[in-house]
């Protein structure tokens, strides 16, 4: 029996049980299926890594009429990384949000936001991901909007509005391309696309169609200019669930870009246009960077980092699309592990972040003054993270920028080198600058709340995640080669 | 070799640093009340670490090889190697780790936070070890930024705005440091890939790199490593980070970081380039120069220092380019005096330093000017600061003589004479900027009481702060009048020398 429905249909119906439930119920049942969910993700992985790609048509109704799922390395990986981040995030909204109004629908939404994220993660054709990246959209406003207070209304109304222009723009752009290919499979779409040659397949149709698809999709990833409706979002929403947005819905639009320009080829994404992505990214390293460094409020702070983050992956574009096989290997693997190396470490920031607000009951920066002798867990799983922010060793974020520093050396693209080494030294700035709060042995206030211990010990988890997958990187990063462009040799 | 025995040998450069990786986590875990059983957990960890470093430095003497190797990612391994000179300084560090965890234990004594003082004290000597023990630039650049990230918390320890000033400061530097090496270590992998470190690895490797990018390779990573070397103009952080507690600044001075400076400089000079290679690239004399006037300009702003302790740090700054002198003279005689320095320099500048911390727990006295008549009053501490001072200068037997003294055969043997003229200036502004000192404290009388006495009747002062003063000083005489006896520092230099620089 294959594992891929199982994948979409069990969080699908822990929504719907989540609504019926008595809501003591909502959140111990959240953990338990959470568990389950994450089993099944890993053995996904292990089939994929065992046998090989895996496919499922629904219902048995092959495409193009019915609905494939289909999981390469990169999609399984994808699936196992939401389990790894939604499972602490789960266990401390449990018992962060019990007693809460809040909790009522928060589990509801969270369960159709991982829905949506397995859906976008395993679908092969570009109307399922539309369909994954609506849901997905709508879940995560409503989880921002959740808190009720005005500022969260009103970041939410922003983040709707973004959320809308985006699919819309990447809905034009899928009806434009089945109207001038007749299909929606990427596998067919990029069979065709090679067949038909340039003079065809870079008709003012599928450019239009490809052009708009990218702009929703950077919409949707906050790429820089088009960031303003994140640190917001973001920022406001509750611990757990800035976690989970931080770390992975705004990775799902990354996602499909990548599929898009992987299934586009280099005849359709000229050097040009990965240079412009590249370099909007490297504006984004600095300008969020910057951002960071200035916010007042913690949870605004880590905000900005996810800007100046996305940057990083963005580098993937210009590294990628080079002749240079060994140059688009490394930005392959640096890019994919930058990936997951943010989420595990953002997730865990916004968690640890979440703690030090509630001990301090304040979220200012400024009032962290003298908890680091009260609340040192939390504040280790901060550092803990920021390390991997930082890049610095050891932690996946540090060597995920080895390798894309590799690449970039190995493709004379030298002026990223300058952006991942800056980039580096800024996040430095703004993580330690909560330390400089944090060590502060002021005027003594010693009464502080204390959070449960889960709630920190979920924090510190995802932290050390990201400090150990950089030791242990190796045989993730193969297996995310399993099925990829890489795996047959054509970049 | 049996399957077992091989194991053991991948498995023990590992357990050396576990030793202290574990202890930083057991730490962290006890509550801050539990004194007792951290200090033991600490000590513990400490005399553990430092007899697997015994046992494999006799091993590595015997001509076992212990080696541990992965894939971290494409390309890139980590590698963990006990040489002789990876187990020279695994050896000054896990001794003086022992001291220093005795003295702070006695230095702390009812001060808040020392859970997470002695946690990140056991995660620097992890990493130092770390450093030490690193078979690839790879692995060294890992433990090393490891090293500065756990010395922050040391640094802003007492929480006070200038602590968290110095803080800043010292991240400023070693993070910018750190990026030039990284650097230099990223440009190294892709013309050359993975340099393991080995006699003569260099030049194999490197010959299809150009010079010019030699020399560029060579410059950032140099200029990276100064920066915890406290190379001139980069040593700024130093002085600075004098605000933090005294065990901390024997870590600093001592055990780990400008240290950890100091050995990446000698294996980026040896085991990366190899000596020839980089005297062929002409990079040694430029090296020589900037050591030599970093001796003399350390020790000149020595002289202008009221303040005990940033005196003692300018002198570490001056003191640290002696090892770095010694190994960009191209011979073995020099090498072996900048390599004996390593240890040499670790124990006077400890001794120093825990005599520092002791006039100041005791009698409140930071200032120079404050010290008068201090010998009567605390005569053990004022002995074992008199010798270090004077092994500092190096008067002979003491272990700085053995020092200068093939530093000094070691300029002649490479046709430097004029280094000889920075050996003598150097030593004669010693003698200027640590004789008044001990004029004040053994020939002055006191003036007036004591800025902040502890103790009240003059019986020295703590037993835990004395203790360590007494050994690590009584380990600086040793080291300087057995130096040609086995196991001593000398001998491992020359060991160092013999076995892996010279055909």
């Amino acid at each position: 029996m294959s594992l891929l429905p199982a994948l979409v249909m069990l969080p699908l119906s822990a929504a719907l049980a989540s609504t019926l439930l008595p809501l003591r119920w909502r959140g111990p049942l959240g953990v338990a299926l959470a568990v389950l969910l994450a089993g099944v993700a890993c053995g996904l992985l292990r089939t994929v890594v065992g046998d090989g790609p895996q496919a499922h048509a629904l219902g048995g109704w092959a495409p193009p009429l019915g609905i494939a799922l289909v999981a390469d390395g990169l999609a399984a990986g994808m699936v196992v990384l939401t389990a790894t981040v939604a499972l602490p995030c789960a266990l401390h909204a449990a018992l962060g949000l019990r007693g809460e109004a809040v909790e009522d629908g928060f589990w509801p939404l969270f369960w159709f936001m991982w829905a949506a994220l397995n859906g976008i993660w395993l679908s092969a054709d570009l109307f399922n991901l539309y369909v994954g990246l609506e849901l997905l959209g709508l879940a995560a406003v409503g989880l921002v909007a959740l808190k009720g207070s005005a500022g969260a209304l009103a970041a939410a109304m922003r983040y709707l509005l973004a959320a809308l222009l985006g699919s819309l723009a990447y809905l034009i752009g899928v009806a434009l391309l089945y109207a001038a290919w007749g299909s929606l499979a990427l596998a067919d779409l990029a069979g065709f696309m090679a067949e038909a040659g340039v003079a065809q397949s870079g008709s003012l149709t599928t450019l239009v169609a490809l052009g708009l698809m990218s702009a929703g999709l950077l919409l949707k990833t906050a790429l820089f200019p088009l960031h303003g409706w994140l640190p917001p979002a973001h920022g406001g929403a509750l611990p757990p669930v800035s976690a989970l947005l931080s770390a992975l819905v705004i990775k799902a639009s990354l996602y499909i870009l990548m599929r898009l320009w992987i299934m586009a080829g280099p005849a359709l994404t000229p050097l040009a246009l990965g240079w412009l992505l590249g370099a909007l990214g490297a504006a984004a390293v600095f300008w969020g960077g910057w951002m960071a460094l200035r916010q007042a409020r913690l949870k605004h702070l880590v905000a900005y980092s996810t800007v100046a983050q996305i940057g990083y992956l963005f580098l993937f574009f210009p590294l990628f699309g080079v002749a240079n096989m060994d140059a688009a290997r490394l930005a392959w693997d640096g890019t994919l592990l930058m990936l997951a190396a943010h989420a595990l470490a953002k997730a865990g920031m916004f968690l640890a972040a979440g703690n030090l607000v509630l001990a301090v009951g304040s979220p200012h920066i400024a009032d962290l003054t003298g908890i680091s002798r009260f609340r040192p867990l939390s504040l280790m799983s901060f550092g803990l993270a920021g390390v991997s922010l930082m890049g610095l060793p050891p932690s996946a974020g540090f060597t995920a920028k080895w390798l894309l520093l590799q690449s970039a050396l190995a493709s004379g693209q030298w002026v990223w080198i300058m952006v991942l080494v800056g980039g580096g030294l800024l996040s430095a700035a703004y993580v330690f600058r909560v330390f400089r709060h944090a060590f502060v042995e002021g005027p003594a206030r010693d009464r502080f709340a204390s959070p449960p211990l889960a709630l920190e010990l979920s924090a510190l988890a995802l932290g050390s995640a990201s400090i150990a997958l950089g030791l242990v990187a190796q045989a993730p990063l193969e297996w995310l080669r399993i099925g990829s462009p890489l795996a047959t040799g054509v970049p | 070799m049996s399957g077992a025995s091989s194991l053991l040998h991948a498995l023990l450069p590992l357990a050396v640093i576990a030793t202290s990786l574990l202890a930083a986590v057991g730490i962290f875990v006890l509550a801050e009340h539990r004194h007792r059983l951290r200090s033991s957990l600490n000590l513990a960890a400490a005399l553990a670490k430092l007899a697997l470093v015994v046992w494999m430095g006799l091993g590595v003497l015997e001509g076992e090889r212990y080696a541990l190797r992965y894939t971290l990612v494409d390309g890139v391994a980590f590698v963990l190697r006990a040489d002789a000179l990876g187990i020279m300084f695994a050896g000054l560090s896990s001794v003086l780790w022992l001291f220093t965890t005795i003295y702070a234990i006695g230095y702390l004594e009812n001060a808040p936070n020392r859970s997470r003082f002695f946690g990140f004290f056991s995660l620097c000597v992890a990493s130092t070890v770390g450093i030490a023990l690193a078979g690839n630039l790879f692995t060294f650049f890992l433990f090393y930024e490891l090293l500065t990230l756990s010395t922050y918390p040391l640094v802003v320890h007492r929480g006070s705005a200038k602590a968290l000033a110095a803080g800043r400061t010292y991240l400023v530097y070693t993070l910018g440091g750190g990026a030039v090496l990284l650097l230099g270590i990223a440009l190294l992998h892709t013309l050359a890939g993975d340099v393991a470190f080995g006699a003569g690895a260099g030049l194999a490797a490197l010959e299809a790199v150009s010079n010019p990018q030699l020399v560029l390779i060579f410059a950032l990573l140099v200029g990276g490593l100064g920066v915890k070397a406290a190379i001139y103009p980069l040593h700024g952080w130093l002085p600075t980070a004098m605000v933090a507690p005294a065990p901390v600044s024997a870590l600093l001075h001592a055990v780990a970081v400008v240290k950890a400076g100091a050995f990446g400089i000698v294996r980026v000079v040896y085991d990366v380039f190899g000596i020839e290679l980089a005297w062929q690239l002409g990079v040694l004399g430029p090296l020589a120069a900037l050591a030599s006037f970093t001796i003399l300009y350390g020790s000149l702003r020595a002289l202008a220092q009221t303040d005990l302790k940033r005196r003692l740090a300018f002198s570490t700054v001056s003191q640290v380019s002696y090892i770095v002198l010694g190994i960009s003279l191209f011979g073995p005689l020099g090498t072996a005096g900048g390599l004996v320095h390593l240890l040499h320099q670790g124990l006077m500048k400890i001794t120093l330093f825990f005599c520092a911390g002791n006039y100041a727990e005791t009698l409140g006295a930071h200032r120079v000017d404050e010290l008068d008549g201090a010998g009567r009053c605390m005569p053990a501490t004022s002995i074992a600061f008199t010798i270090g001072a004077f092994g500092m200068i190096g008067v002979p037997p003491l272990a700085g003589f053995v020092t200068k003294w093939y530093l000094g055969l070691g300029a002649l043997e490479a046709g430097m004479g004029w280094v000889i003229g920075v050996l003598v200036a150097s030593s004669l502004l010693n003698a200027a900027y640590f004789l008044p000192i001990l004029h004040r404290i053994w020939f002055r009388p006191q003036r007036g009481p004591w800025p902040d006495e502890r103790f009240r009747q003059c019986h020295d002062t703590h037993p835990l702060l004395l203790m360590p003063t007494l050994a690590t000083a009584a380990f600086s005489v040793v080291a300087g009048l057995f130096a040609s006896l086995p196991y001593s520092p000398l001998y491992w230099a020359t060991v160092v020398v013999g076995r892996e620089y010279l055909p």
